[in-house]
């Protein structure tokens, strides 16, 4: 094809083809951002309706509605879903659509790899629904995947086909998380506009820089693991069994090596969301802004040695459990910055309470709780006694929704306006706050009594003295689970119309850092900085 | 262009939440904390959890006063100004050394508190009495080491309106207070853990291994507790019961239970030939104690868990093949070994019921010589 053709052809393809075409073999940042969005909010309320059966099923002694092994084969799913299908996605929807606009980059740096790592994404999702069928529509389909999503052998070794699909399905998230972390850490080392040093990033770039190292590392280790465990149930390797020579401990091994880190890539996305929504509605500056990007650092580095907390009753030595013991007690110290930094964003500020900060005060709030929880299950004598009880569930409820979802969602409102052109309705946004932050409280803050008092996890039936506290924690759960249809309206509503948004929607947004997106129309034009802008 | 403010639902509520965060762990009342210690090592325990738990509350009214009070003093429709420098002046400056010193110093003051703790829970001292708690799938089988005797324990079934649902088994574990117990734990098959709040922090059994912990119980009583390890299907039904008695009372428990097993075993070696109602009685027994929990009352199983045994291919064909897998288990599935865990007039009491009820027509009676042979 020589160059006049191709310059010909070029002209005739201004702005995106039209139909299914557009997104099945798009490669344009904004385009596949916006999938990955929908993506995730299709998969929260699939992973919601999981959590909502396992809150009915709780919500009385005496098994109500399905088998023991439905249960926990929804605890399992509930969380891989909400985990792999829910969050990351999510992330990394908010990280294609924000971090070219934010370095003044006119796409991703690999686009078509976008595009591979969007679309594996469904797959897994099919995979995960098999293996919920598989015992159901395969005549010898075995027991469902019961294990939680630890997936430890050797229970994962007994469960049926549906562990299969579960693994092939982790294998794909896997590969599409690497994927995409490999092109938005080169995105920004590579494609950042002259001027814009790393040092100045907005935090949400730097965020996403150390949650794609992360999955960078970590993502290997686990789909080695779970292909050890495929090889353990089809092909007589005894990587996990004890009578072959192997060690069930081995696996939790390098699947807390993997899912220790993991709990950081879920959180930092939505820390740097926060590191820019604080300033914003302070209308001040970032407290410290190198001490934020330090703190990343080191809690991303320090995340990656203290995996084995997760397994203080296995029986380790003395040494090696002091070590992981105060290896993870010290997470305190950047976690302590970056809330501490958040707090003194906001003194001597001028503070608005628009949905987004809302939202940002609750998660200091909220984490700031689940950050004291976690130092008190580091301690392992008496995490010995927490082990594996609903203490645990509280605390890490405490961490994944406020210090996560609740991130996204602060999120979601802070660039709904950029995204669709439209403002979103504030006062919708605020009663959605509300609701969802004090259900959120009534769901979990009970789950650390019945801990305590030593109601275990995965358990589908449970002795009537927890009765109160599981009560009101299904109450809680359905209140929860039912804002989120406001959320959904809310959505649709903002994309359909609503006030013209400005290109600049928050008038603090742009203090202390360059803020090239808001540069930008609300929405941004198809094909963002053709040239590329100079910061100074 | 900012959105209208409203300010008056958050100044009432946002307080609400933050005194709700608060306010809950500091309660020390026994039913929403951790159970009451009634051991030296759970006491010790117990006091760490009480030191880490005020730390944590002090650290959250600290941080949800700051908030609160900048949600209060810094409000932009208070006319508050931001001032734009703050972070350039000395404690700007000077945080990210001052936060993280303070924090350390914090860390390392519950570190070292816990360490020590840590090393008793794993001190190894001499132990009066040592009991090898087996975890198998559903349920926890206790063998004191020093005199040879072994107890299986079920889940009692109850009704769902009952006190002790979930919470009882038909024999508890018996132990004696002043003594101390060590524990090796194992399992059978997949990872449990036994775990009882009162007495004795967890460590997981893990099949093919053996994990150790103590107690030193202080106090006469009965402690509950079940599995913390999901073991899948059962998990839930499998409680954790200790009773602790005095010295005295637990030596003439053991005299008791070593003449029971004595009785038992001899009437298990013997070379009588049993009737089939015989059989077919104590059959019925062992099978509710091992084998009801997979394979149902009715011998139905759980379709596509756990197979049927009335009208199943191994109960109604060769005896042999029955025999078999009661006695080497099935690998790969929740099909236990029975051999080691059940005596040779059981298996053969269990295999008779199996292949004379639910429908099942094989008719034939299996002596216990047979199970023997076939070991």
């Amino acid at each position: 094809m020589s160059g006049a053709v191709a310059h010909d052809d070029h002209h005739d393809h201004h702005g995106p083809p039209k139909g299914w075409q557009r997104w099945l073999y798009s490669t344009n940042h904004k385009d596949i951002g916006t999938m990955y969005l929908f993506f995730a909010l299709f998969m929260l309320f699939f992973g919601g309706a999981m959590a909502m059966y396992i809150r009915a099923e709780l919500f009385m002694p005496g098994i109500q509605l399905a088998s023991p092994d439905f249960y926990n084969n929804m605890v399992t799913d509930h969380a891989l879903v909400m985990v792999f299908g829910m969050v990351m996605p999510a992330a990394a929807g908010m990280a294609n659509w924000m971090i070219p606009m934010m370095i003044g980059a006119p796409d991703m740096a690999l686009p078509r790899l976008n595009n591979l790592s969007f679309w594996l994404l469904p797959a897994a999702a099919l995979m995960l629904i098999l293996s919920i069928l598989a015992p159901y529509i395969f005549p010898d389909g075995g027991t469902p995947v019961n294990t939680g999503w630890t997936l430890l052998p050797p229970l994962s070794v007994q469960a049926g086909m549906g562990m299969d699909f579960t693994i092939f399905a982790v294998h794909l998230l896997g590969v599409s998380s690497i994927l995409a972390s490999i092109n938005i850490v080169t995105t920004i080392l590579n494609m950042r506009a002259p001027g814009m040093t790393m040092l100045k990033m907005p935090l949400f770039v730097w965020a996403w820089f150390f949650t794609g190292l992360l999955l960078i590392a970590i993502m290997p280790v686990l789909a080695g693991a779970v292909t050890m465990l495929l090889f353990d149930r089809h092909f007589g390797t005894s990587f996990f069994d004890a009578a072959g020579g192997g060690d069930p401990i081995l696996f939790q091994h390098l699947f807390w090596f993997f899912g220790h880190p993991e709990v950081y890539v879920l959180l930092l996305p939505s820390i740097g969301v926060l590191g820019l929504i604080i300033p914003t509605f302070s209308r001040k500056p970032l407290f410290g802004y190198k001490p934020l990007v330090g703190g990343m650092a080191f809690l991303a580095t320090l995340g990656m040695v203290v995996w084995a907390h997760h397994q203080y009753t296995i029986g380790m030595s003395l040494g090696a459990t002091n070590y992981f013991m105060i290896g993870t007690i010290l997470i305190s110290i950047p976690v302590g910055l970056m809330l501490l930094n958040f707090i003194f964003t906001m003194w001597r500020g001028s503070l608005t309470f628009e949905t987004p900060m809302l939202f940002g005060i609750a998660i200091i709030l909220m984490f700031s709780f689940a950050g004291v929880t976690g130092v008190m299950l580091a301690v392992v004598p008496a995490d010995m006694q927490y082990h594996d009880t609903m203490f645990v569930v509280a605390h890490f409820h405490y961490a994944l929704i406020p210090g996560a979802v609740f991130g996204l969602y602060a999120g979601v409102f802070y660039w709904l306006p950029k995204w669709t052109g439209h403002m979103y309705d504030e006062r919708l946004g605020k009663i959605f706050f509300w609701w969802t932050t004090i259900s959120f409280n009534i769901t979990f803050f009970p789950q650390h009594f019945s801990g305590l008092a030593g109601m275990p996890r995965r358990i589908v039936d449970y002795s009537i003295q927890y009765t109160e506290f599981n009560v009101i924690s299904s109450i809680g759960g359905f209140m929860f689970g039912l804002s989120h249809l406001l959320f959904l309206y809310i959505i649709f509503k903002t994309i359909r119309g609503g006030a013209k948004a400005p290109a600049k929607p928050w008038e603090g947004s742009q203090i202390g850092t360059t803020g090239l997106e808001w540069t930008l129309p609300s929405p941004p034009p198809f094909h963002s900085f053709t040239e590329a802008p100079v910061v100074k | 262009m900012l959105p209208h403010k409203r300010k008056r639902a958050l100044p009432t509520l946002l307080p609400g939440v933050g005194i709700l965060l608060v306010s809950g762990l500091a309660q020390a009342a026994y039913e929403i904390n951790l159970n009451p210690p009634a051991a030296t090592i759970t006491q010790e325990i117990f006091d760490l959890h009480m030191l880490t738990t005020w730390i944590a509350t002090i650290i959250m009214v600290i941080v949800t006063a700051l908030i609160i009070y900048s949600l209060f003093a810094f409000r932009h429709s208070q006319g508050a100004v931001a001032d734009q420098e703050f972070h350039n002046n000395w404690f700007g400056r000077w945080a990210w050394v001052l936060v993280p010193v303070v924090v350390l110093g914090i860390d390392l003051s519950i570190a070292s508190s816990a360490s020590s703790t840590l090393s008793s829970v794993e001190s190894h001292d001499k132990a009066d009495v040592t009991v090898n708690v087996t975890g198998s799938q559903w349920k926890w089988t206790y063998e004191y080491m020093e005199d040879g005797v072994k107890i299986v324990s079920n889940l009692k079934k109850l009704e769902p309106t009952d006190p002790l649902y979930l919470r009882d088994v038909d024999n508890p574990l018996v132990l004696p207070t002043g003594k101390r117990v060590r524990f090796l734990l194992t399992s059978s098959d997949v990872l449990h853990n036994w775990g009882i709040a009162e007495i004795v922090p967890k460590k997981i059994s893990i099949p093919g291994y053996i994990n150790e912990t103590w107690t030193h119980i202080t106090k006469e009583g009965t402690y509950r507790g079940q599995c913390y390890e999901n073991c899948g299907t059962g998990h839930a039904f499998m409680p954790a019961v200790v009773t602790a008695i005095s010295p005295d009372k637990y030596t003439q428990w053991m005299t008791e239970q070593k003449t029971q097993a004595a009785q038992a075993a001899t009437e298990a070696s013997s070379d009588k030939v049993w009737a089939k109602e015989e059989l077919v009685a104590k059959g019925q027994e062992v099978y509710s104690k091992n084998c009801l929990a997979c394979h149902q009352a009715a011998g139905q199983g759980l379709p596509g868990v756990f197979p049927a045994l009335a009208g199943s291919a191994i109960a109604n064909g060769a005896v042999a093949d029955h025999i078999d897998i009661v006695v080497k288990g099935k690998a790969g599935t929740a099909m236990a070994a029975w051999g080691p865990q059940l005596n040779d007039l059981d298996i053969a009491a269990v295999i008779t019921f199996e292949r004379n009820s639910w429908g099942n027509t094989a008719g034939d009676v299996v002596q216990p010589k047979d199970i023997k042979a076939a070991r």
